[in-house]
């Protein structure tokens, strides 16, 4: 059997999840080239292809000119995978759907506004049907190669669907609330180990909300601990705008 | 004479999306132009309304390779704002983190962006198989580097425990230990890395330019000290926008600046001239296997003056190391109060000078943001670097052109991907590149 064709594609985004798939132990790096073929690669390779096993996506969709290249893409690939929160949920490019889009061209382009091109941010399965997702911002370099393992094998990838807070306590880590802060984690999928409440921080969200999230809990919590609904939902909006706006 | 028509649409081994075109007839240049068609993001417009916590956060999300940098600055510039004075504790931490920074993306750009180049394939990918060695190296100094930032700020994408005021979490100093341990055996690596980078021929071209830096008294700068020209000395920050003046161009998004001269130059090339003196003696005598003396008017050399920095850096953190762990490590109380007003924070990012300013009301909500990013910065040097080169090599064939255009683009490592998340951007139909500032900018 020849070797898996993989492909990595960036549309609006920061480019950090495409770097940090190259962030493993050059032993990986080995391993992972004798069993598949990456064919495209733009930010670190010349290299170019016309079909693909699987393709991931990074970036969400905020020109209309990008939305044709995704189609493409799609029809070239067999699997298309959702790579980090942008092209999962919009990421912090969805920061920009709270501003009228008239309003947000005129502050950045002034009198040639009409000559640009931009659209509300979409994820990218706002557009064409996504096969899998590699969630987070940035995402977690160990679940990826998990999800390609699993894909080599023949498995079908699944994400946790557990609140972050399940892998944060088994992370040892003192709650938030207790702290005296707000937390994204009782509505976020777990699949991060709470990295960012481990390092002293809480968690923003940016892995999307679990199924079938329990709103009521979050607000029962946050009304437990005296803390105000518009403060959590502030953070909520940094990466979510888009999940809530689907959920409307 | 026959012609030439290059048309490079999105160069690879870049961050971000940048086109180049040259077309000549007969000898003569029609048109040669570095293009740079990125799609902004409204950064500015999405940071208004936020508070300080969230805001450093969202700035780090500006870029994925130099999100330390951006997030270092946006939190220098918060700090700068409502008045925030932070320990030297913090203060020897977030160095020892940036350091992180600038060695991951050199060895990223020097071994995985650059030498393909040199070694005739399109990526890294191909030299697994014909320099395993080469690529593992490059892979245990890249790991090395996250690592550092991991102790430091819980990971190096988008750091963590960063944050205005000092540090969310401090590292373990058994970390830090074993870390530094692991730095010095790095320098053998970096050995291998300049000797390597000794043997590759670059391109013998020279256009002399403006240089542009941050430059402090007490060391090599990266996240401290005055914006310093190789024309007209230093200047506070608080100048930048009189050393920057951004002017727009009609086929980039992004806009151009100039100070002195038509165009200068910021990155490893820009603070290697200013700031050679500072540099570690190890540093030193890497740039003198690489042939590097300052000042240096060869763009193609600023792969090496980076590798000279990685020394440099790693040096460095094996001092800060020292240094901090000498001291002990002790928790200190993040900032309750702030105040209304606006600053400015500026870092020597990977690819150069980087520049965040904020306006805050009393309540630490963001009123205001503008940042000028270091490739921005570059683009009008890469233009005038190109209208240079491209008389000199007209005789070569099409392919040597485009070739010798792409090696020169991607030995400014390029960051496009945040390089026009600024702002205010018009398109002014009549200005072609090169032209004086145009007034709706």
């Amino acid at each position: 059997m020849s070797k898996p064709k993989v492909a990595f594609f960036d549309f609006t985004c920061c480019e950090g999840c495409q770097l940090d798939t190259l962030n493993i132990e050059g032993e990986a790096l080995v391993d992972l080239l004798n069993a598949v073929d990456i064919v495209e690669f733009r930010e670190v390779a010349s290299e170019k292809a016309d079909s693909y096993d699987i393709a991931f996506v990074e970036g969400s969709i905020t020109r209309k000119s990008e939305i044709p290249r995704l189609k493409k893409i799609r029809e070239r690939a067999k699997i298309v995978i959702a790579l980090g929160a942008c092209a999962h949920i919009g990421g912090v490019n969805c920061l920009k759907n709270h501003l009228a889009m008239d309003e947000a061209l005129e502050i950045v382009y002034e009198e040639r506004a009409e000559d640009y091109d931009t659209i509300p941010t979409r994820p990218i399965d706002a557009v064409i049907p996504v096969d899998y997702i590699v969630p987070g911002c940035p995402i977690n370099t160990a679940e990826l190669l998990r999800i390609v393992k699993e894909l080599l094998l023949g498995k079908t990838p699944e994400l946790p669907n557990c609140p972050v807070c399940v892998e944060c306590k088994m992370a040892g880590n003192i709650c938030v609330f207790e702290l005296g802060r707000t937390c994204l984690g009782p509505v976020t999928r777990a699949g991060c180990n709470a990295i960012c409440v481990t390092a002293g921080r809480h968690c923003w969200g940016c892995r999307g909300l679990v199924d079938d999230p329990n709103l009521d809990a979050q607000k029962d919590v946050l009304e437990k601990y005296g803390l105000s609904v518009e403060e959590v939902l502030e953070k909520f909006k940094i990466y979510n705008t888009c999940t809530t706006e689907a959920n409307k | 004479m026959s012609s030439v028509h290059i048309n490079v649409h999105h160069v690879t081994r870049v961050e971000g999306h940048g086109n180049i075109i040259l077309n000549t007839n007969d000898g003569k240049i029609e048109q040669l132009r570095w293009e740079v068609p990125e799609s902004p993001r409204f950064f500015e417009a999405i940071l208004r309304g936020r508070h300080y916590d969230d805001v450093p956060h969202i700035a780090s999300r500006i870029c994925g390779i130099c999100s330390i940098a951006h997030s270092t600055a946006s939190i220098l510039a918060t700090e700068a704002a409502l008045g925030i004075e932070v320990s030297e504790q913090t203060r020897l931490l977030r160095r020892l983190l940036f350091n992180a920074e600038i060695l991951e993306s050199h060895v990223l750009h020097a071994y995985c962006l650059a030498a393909p180049d040199f070694l005739g394939v399109g990526s890294v990918f191909p030299l697994v198989k014909t320099h395993k060695d080469v690529v593992l190296r490059a892979m245990r100094l890249k790991r090395l580097a996250y690592r550092l930032a991991e102790i430091l700020a819980g990971r190096k994408t988008h750091p963590i425990s960063l944050m205005v005021g000092g540090f969310a979490k401090l590292p373990d100093p058994d970390d830090l230990a074993a870390i530094k341990d692991a730095l010095v055996e790095s320098l053998a690596d970096y050995d291998e890395t300049v000797e390597l980078f000794a043997s590759l021929s670059f391109p013998d071209f020279e256009r002399q330019t403006e240089y542009i830096a941050l430059q402090d008294k007490d060391d090599y700068a990266f996240i401290s000290g005055k914006i310093a020209s190789s024309d007209s000395g230093t200047a506070p920050l608080s100048d930048y926008l009189d050393v920057t003046n951004e002017f727009c161009v009609p086929h980039s998004t992004a806009k151009y600046t100039k100070n002195n001269r038509d165009a200068y130059m910021v990155g490893a090339l820009a603070r290697f001239n200013l700031n050679y003196e500072q540099l570690h003696p190890r540093a030193k005598e890497a740039a003198a296997a690489l042939g590097l003396q300052a000042p240096c008017h060869n763009p193609y050399l600023i792969t090496a003056a980076q590798v000279v920095e990685s020394v440099h850096a790693t040096e460095d953190s094996i001092l800060l190391i020292d240094k901090l762990l000498d001291r002990g490590l002790n928790e200190e109380p993040l900032p309750s109060k702030v105040n209304a007003g606006q600053g400015v924070g500026a870092v020597e990012a990977p690819r150069g000078i980087l520049f965040h300013d904020y306006t805050y009301d009393e309540n630490g909500i963001l009123t205001k943001a503008n940042c000028i990013i270091p490739t921005n910065q570059n683009h009008n040097n890469i233009q005038k670097d190109m209208e240079a080169l491209v008389p000199s090599i007209l005789n070569r064939s099409e392919d040597e052109i485009r070739q010798a255009l792409e090696m020169l683009v991607r030995a400014y490592d390029p960051c496009i991907s945040c390089s026009t998340h600024l702002l205010r951007v018009t398109f002014t139909k009549d200005a072609s590149a090169g032209d004086s500032p145009h007034k709706s900018c």
